[in-house]
């Protein structure tokens, strides 16, 4: 029963992509019509213009992507880098400023959720903080930090503090008083106890955090490469959207979907590890 | 001096925004004998978790001691077990894990071969053998409340503190349990105090069993000796003369007198050091006031 509802769902969706492209056919045809004044154009406007010019056509997308597909890594030059090269920077930022991230916000978040005292202390400063924009912090960054691969770094650390925090904070002081009962009968010292009772107790909770900051981290590289320049995916659809060829920045966004997805199903795949039933 | 000394136990929480403080309740003083079964009844909200939790250690109380073996209890210790009403077993352990968990707190420097063997000892105990793999959430509320025993029971503490252990239970379950409980504690010789809402399994169990009054300000009433042999079962005590009237003794305190306390002639006469002791059916005093005290056995 429930995998008949999953193969009807496919066919449903491999049509829809049908539907999606035939569409996108159609609309991209060259019409006749106008291909007669568009010569003229053309000749005014020198060879060229027709070239690059337009919305590129399913065929040529396709084409494109297995162009990128068969060579992903090869390495040009400085703005002639390989999809998997520009997609491997990206993360490799993310990967650094999440890990920070992490690094700073569930220690702290541990003490925020066990210390009403340093709860209150902090929750100004978190509440300031959390709704700025981490785009907005470049401009310190840069002039800080002055490198701007770092920068970059600096801000996905930013942007993935907060979630973390805020549920790490909430999961540890959430943890049920049962069980911290049970850990002070048995006179489970602190760190046992931190390691063993709470963070397994808070960890559904820590790992929402967590699958929402990698979200936001992965939507904040894009913007902020697309500030710095230099490598990275950001880069890319910047860089292809100079040179005016929409295929390779389709293509590049089509890219950023399927990491990002892959990134989800990822950590959702860590989350259903921690879950408990209850 | 006994085993465990409650003395001037009083518990107050202060009222908030002007209004009067709550007395919850008021210089209880209860000493339990090593090897005792102690089981408390009372009506909902008198305080019994309350002198529970402040026996092992997780509450203060506004004033008071609780003396065990000879020292006072400063907080919660290893040396008193407790079984939690809620069960309070880690979803995310299985059987086994919870049980090891306790087990290697008590002993840290066992190897997992030692812990491992000594938990599957007292899963064994409580009849869960075949389960050890199972997460919490696998598992019925009865058997829950096993590991929960077994938990409690494998870090062989000096006492066992029993919040209504069985309350979640149907009947079935429950009397396999009691009966399981009752041959454990037998065959260990443990000390308990237990609370419990259910007359007869307070009879089953219990050697004496404390009837608190009504909240606020309760107090420990009476406590009834259940002068039923130690051998009884629940399928034998019926038999027992004693038990229809001991039975009636505690229901006609928690439907009538339970709630005398609070002020009038019974709370005049009534001496916080020495509350009246009842044996049903033996004593002639059992229906009204006593005229004379009758003292502690010790
Ligand atoms: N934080 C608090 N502030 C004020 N009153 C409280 C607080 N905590 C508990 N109480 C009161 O203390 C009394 C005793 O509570 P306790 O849980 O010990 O009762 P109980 O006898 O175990 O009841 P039950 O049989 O329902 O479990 C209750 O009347 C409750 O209202
Ligand atoms: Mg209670």
């Amino acid at each position: 029963m429930k995998s008949r509802l999953g193969i009807q769902a496919a066919v449903l969706s491999l049509a829809l992509l049908l539907v999606l492209i035939g569409v996108w056919h159609v609309v991209t045809l060259p019409a006749e019509s106008a291909a007669a004044v568009d010569d003229e154009y053309a000749k005014l406007m020198g060879a060229g213009a027709q070239k690059t010019g337009g919305f590129p056509t399913p065929a040529q997308m396709g084409e494109t992507i297995l162009r990128h597909l068969a060579d992903p890594f090869y390495d040009h030059g400085p703005n002639d880098k390989g999809i998997g090269i520009q997609l491997g920077y990206s993360l490799a930022r993310v990967a650094a400023g999440y890990a920070l991230a992490l690094l700073v916000a569930v220690p702290l978040g541990f003490l925020i959720g066990m210390s009403p005292l340093i709860y209150r202390a902090l929750d100004p400063y978190i509440q300031v903080l959390k709704p700025i924009s981490p785009l907005a912090w470049m401009p310190l960054a840069l002039y800080t930090i002055k490198d701007s691969s770092v920068s970059g770094i600096f801000v996905i650390f930013i942007c993935s503090i907060w979630p973390v925090l805020i549920n790490t904070a909430y999961g540890v002081g959430a943890v049920r008083k049962d069980w911290l009962n049970v850990a002070r009968t048995l006179e489970v010292k602190p760190l046992r106890k931190a390691l063993l009772v709470v963070l397994p107790a808070a960890a559904p909770t820590i790992l929402t955090g967590m699958r929402i900051s990698i979200g936001i981290a992965w939507l904040v590289i894009v913007a902020a490469e697309m500030l710095v320049g230099g490598t990275g995916i950001g880069y890319f659809v910047w860089n292809e959207w100079n040179n005016l060829n929409l295929t390779n920045v389709i293509f590049a966004i089509l890219c950023i979907g399927v990491v990002g997805m892959a990134l989800d199903f990822v950590f959702a795949k860590l989350q259903r590890l921690v879950t408990y039933a209850d | 001096m006994a085993f465990l000394q409650i003395e001037g136990l009083t518990k107050i929480y202060p009222g908030s925004g002007g209004k009067p403080d709550t007395v919850v309740f008021e210089d209880v003083h209860l000493q339990i004998e090593r090897g005792e079964f102690v089981c408390i009844i009372g009506h909902s909200g008198c305080g019994k978790t309350t002198i529970l939790n402040v026996m092992a250690g997780l509450e203060r109380a506004t004033e008071g001691v609780v003396i065990m073996d000879g020292r006072e209890v400063a907080g919660p210790s290893l040396d008193r077990g407790v079984v939690f009403q809620s069960h309070a077993l880690m979803p995310w352990l299985t059987v086994l894990g919870n049980v090891a968990f306790a087990v290697r707190s008590r002993w840290p420097d066992w190897d997992e071969d030692q812990v491992q063997e000594h938990a599957r000892r007292f899963i064994e105990l409580v009849g869960l053998r075949g389960a050890e793999h199972k997460k919490p959430a696998e598992l019925s509320g009865g058997m829950k409340q096993r590991v929960g025993i077994a938990r409690a029971f494998s870090i062989r503490p000096k006492m066992l503190l029993l919040d209504e252990p069985f309350g979640a239970l149907d009947a079935l379950t429950r009397g396999t349990i009691q009966d399981e409980l009752l041959a454990i504690v037998q065959q260990t010789q443990q000390t308990v105090f237990m609370i419990t809402h259910d007359v007869d399994e307070a009879l089953l169990l219990a050697d004496r069993i404390v009837l608190m009054s009504n909240g606020p300000r309760a107090v420990i009433a009476e406590i009834v000796e259940n002068t039923m042999p130690r051998n009884r079962t629940r399928h034998t005590m019926h038999h027992d003369p004693q038990y229809y009237r001991i039975r009636n003794h505690l229901l006609d305190f928690l439907v009538n007198r339970s709630r005398l306390y609070q002020d009038g002639p019974l709370r005049a006469q009534h001496d916080p050091k020495r509350p009246r002791v009842v044996r049903p059916g033996l004593d002639d005093t059992t229906e009204r006031p006593p005229a004379q005290v009758v003292q502690l056995r010790h």
